[in-house]
């Protein structure tokens, strides 16, 4: 299993993409910081690149990867491996070259401006990010076989969790806006992993804002160790859940 | 000596001829200074009806044992310096003290140390007293079982300087007070106000500290107030403000600090208020002006780091923006006046839709919303069209 994912990084490596999707991270970050005169207004243009980027280059970047190394897999499966460990150890090196190139390249500039809890929290929802959405990208090639449908339901996968899942969240508020929907907000938001990553990041940038009545029941809930445990938790369940259910899958596949 | 006949020094301890405090004022005449040693004395209630100094050596304490109002002065000129006063009665009927005023002129109230005192020091009906460097802490936990600090009920030119306030129902309170001045004083930590001002014209505060106060700091009803220099900080929750203004007219605020305040100053009915060279910091919003204000003149004021500038419930605008540093500004300086050729918007659309659905917080700085408010910003349709900065700054305005 080491072995593949060795090969599995080596290859990525080799690859150059993630190598560029490390300098642009570096770039950018290091560019925000030094451009705006106070950095917690870099970490807001931060935010934006850890909630839009990050999931979107790991989708698409896992979902080519995964179907090209199409023929490097059924190579793999006709040696005595085991399938579960094949699909895990690709996983594992995609989703760790991704979380390597997002530490390098957000992670030191952060260190480097904003080495705080706001700082901190970033970092590590970015990670959690990057993996999470690999996994998605894992679920979505696993499901169709066709490379064009795939990427197409990737973005299409992107779209929905950055954008349209909040549109919905939106409309569902303004529907119901004479109820009080606080605590459903906080179960809609677990739905959505970008959501819950951005409202922990929200709760330490905006925390004065947060505090007022309705803030105040974000804050008490996500804001308390037992949210935090919670939020973690569901962030995790979301590697899990797609993860574990595509190798389901492709232990029975037909390749 | 011959020539002090009229001022005589009596002296108050275990060594003394005086043991009381109380024995002393008995035998003192108008002028006298009384020291008093240091030690513990139960006088119960110690009433000063003689223009006396009264004077502690190194903090002689005062205990009412939670029964009694521990001073209280009748007399003018009359002067507190130096003790420690504690256990003060609790009873609303009467408002107990530390230390009381009754209809007096020219008290001065200094150097003590009060603690665990129902109302702290209170000024009923006083004309230019003094109340100065006195350290206040009180240990109630409901804002119905405890007093407050400072409580000014009538009077003229008082002068509140230099004392520190903590754990009271409100700092500092003033109802009915003219021409007075509060002024580096430090009030933390109360249960409502920090300092509240009613019905009290022609005041002045200046280089006092707010912070942490269960609403911040409430002035209403009042006309001519000036503020300079104050701090207002970390007053959290949603009907916490800095400092909220109501029904305040011809105000003038310079120099003032807010920071890290759920809202940095809500106003409702404020008319005529100049604000100018303020620092609004880190607020969740920096200000809050209704609808209902008039004639409110912001100029050259730093707005840093606010989640939203500007808060409002209406559309009617007669205020004025002027100047003022917005570091959300994306406008350009083409002739390098150091003034952005395009005005700035202050309040954005998701401040408008968070004022109407308060869930809606839940997803600021979402993808969706950016798009919204970069939309809006094109096209104005929800935000009020004349709430802008015709004039903002390119650089902080001070």
């Amino acid at each position: 299993m080491n072995k593949i994912i060795k090969y599995v990084i080596t290859d990525i490596l080799r690859n150059k993409i993630v190598l560029i999707y490390t300098g642009f991270l570096l770039a950018a970050s290091l560019s925000v910081f030094s451009l705006e005169d106070n950095s917690s207004k870099g970490l807001l243009s931060l935010l934006n690149i850890i909630l839009i980027i990050v999931p979107l280059v790991s989708i698409i970047f896992s979902t080519i990867y995964m179907y090209n190394s199409a023929e490097f897999i059924e190579l793999l499966v006709s040696q005595p491996l085991k399938r579960n460990a094949i699909w895990l150890s690709l996983f594992t090196g995609l989703a760790s070259s991704l979380s390597i190139a997002f530490l390098i390249g957000a992670g030191i500039p952060v260190l480097i401006y904003q080495a705080n809890l706001v700082g901190l929290t970033m970092i590590l929802t970015g990670v959690l990010l990057s993996v999470i959405f690999a996994a998605i990208a894992f679920l979505a090639t696993v499901k169709t076989r066709d490379k064009a449908k795939g990427i197409g339901a990737a973005i299409m996968l992107w779209l929905y969790f950055s954008l349209l899942f909040d549109g919905l969240v939106l409309f569902i508020l303004f529907q119901f806006a004479d109820y009080p929907m606080e605590n459903a907000m906080i179960a809609l938001s677990a739905l959505n992993p970008i959501d819950l990553s951005r409202i922990l990041i929200l709760l330490q940038l905006d925390v004065s804002a947060m505090m007022g009545y309705t803030g105040a029941v974000f804050k008490d809930f996500f804001g308390a160790s037992n949210g935090l445990i919670f939020s973690f938790f569901v962030l995790l369940s979301w590697i899990v859940i797609p993860v574990w259910y595509s190798t389901l899958k492709f232990n029975s596949k037909d390749l | 000596m011959y020539c002090s006949a009229t001022a005589a020094n009596i002296y108050v301890g275990a060594k003394r001829s005086h043991k009381t405090v109380s024995s002393a004022i008995l035998s003192a005449r108008d002028g006298d200074t009384i020291f008093v040693d240091a030690g513990h004395y139960r006088e119960k209630n110690l009433i000063i009806d003689k223009s006396i100094i009264l004077k502690g050596i190194d903090f002689p304490v005062l205990d009412g044992e939670k029964k009694y109002e521990i001073i209280s002065i009748t007399a003018n000129g009359a002067v507190v310096d130096g003790f420690k006063l504690i256990h003060s009665g609790v009873s609303s009927l009467e408002d107990l003290s530390g230390i009381k005023v009754y209809d007096s002129r020219d008290v001065v109230i200094r150097n003590n140390i009060l603690e665990d005192t129902f109302f702290g020091i209170y000024i009923q009906n006083g004309i230019n007293c003094s109340i100065e460097n006195n350290q206040l802490i009180a240990v109630g936990f409901e804002e119905q079982q405890s007093g407050n600090g400072i409580h000014c009920w009538k009077g003229d030119s008082l002068k509140v300087i230099g004392n520190q306030i903590s754990g009271h129902r409100d700092g500092i309170y003033f109802e009915f007070v003219k021409n007075s001045v509060i002024w580096r004083n430090v009030s933390k930590n109360n249960l409502r106000y920090g300092l509240h001002f009613m019905f009290s014209n022609d005041d002045m505060y200046v280089n006092n500290v707010f912070r942490n106060n269960g609403s911040g700091v409430s002035v209403m009803y009042s006309n001519r107030i000036k503020m300079f220099s104050n701090y207002f900080e970390e007053n959290w929750g949603d009907a916490a403000h800095g400092i909220l203004l109501k029904e305040i007219s011809d105000g003038f605020m310079e120099g003032n600090y807010f920071t890290r305040n759920t809202s940095g100053i809500y106003m409702e009915g404020a008319n005529r208020i100049y604000m100018k060279r303020n620092v609004f910091e880190n607020n969740g919003w920096a200000l809050k002006i209704q609808a209902s204000c008039m004639d409110v003149v912001l100029e050259l004021n730093n707005f840093i780091g606010n989640t939203f500038d500007v808060g409002t419930n209406g559309s009617l605008v007669l205020n004025k923006f002027k100047n003022n540093y917005w570091d959300k500004y994306e406008g350009y300086d083409l002739d390098k006046d150091k003034i952005g050729d395009i005005p700035y918007r202050p309040v954005s659309m998701y401040s408008m839709i968070v004022e109407k659905y308060p869930p809606a917080m839940i997803l600021f700085r979402s993808f969706i919303t950016s798009l919204l408010d970069k939309t809006e910003k094109l096209i104005p349709s929800l935000t009020p069209e004349n709430l802008k900065d015709t004039a903002p700054m390119m650089k902080r305005a001070f």
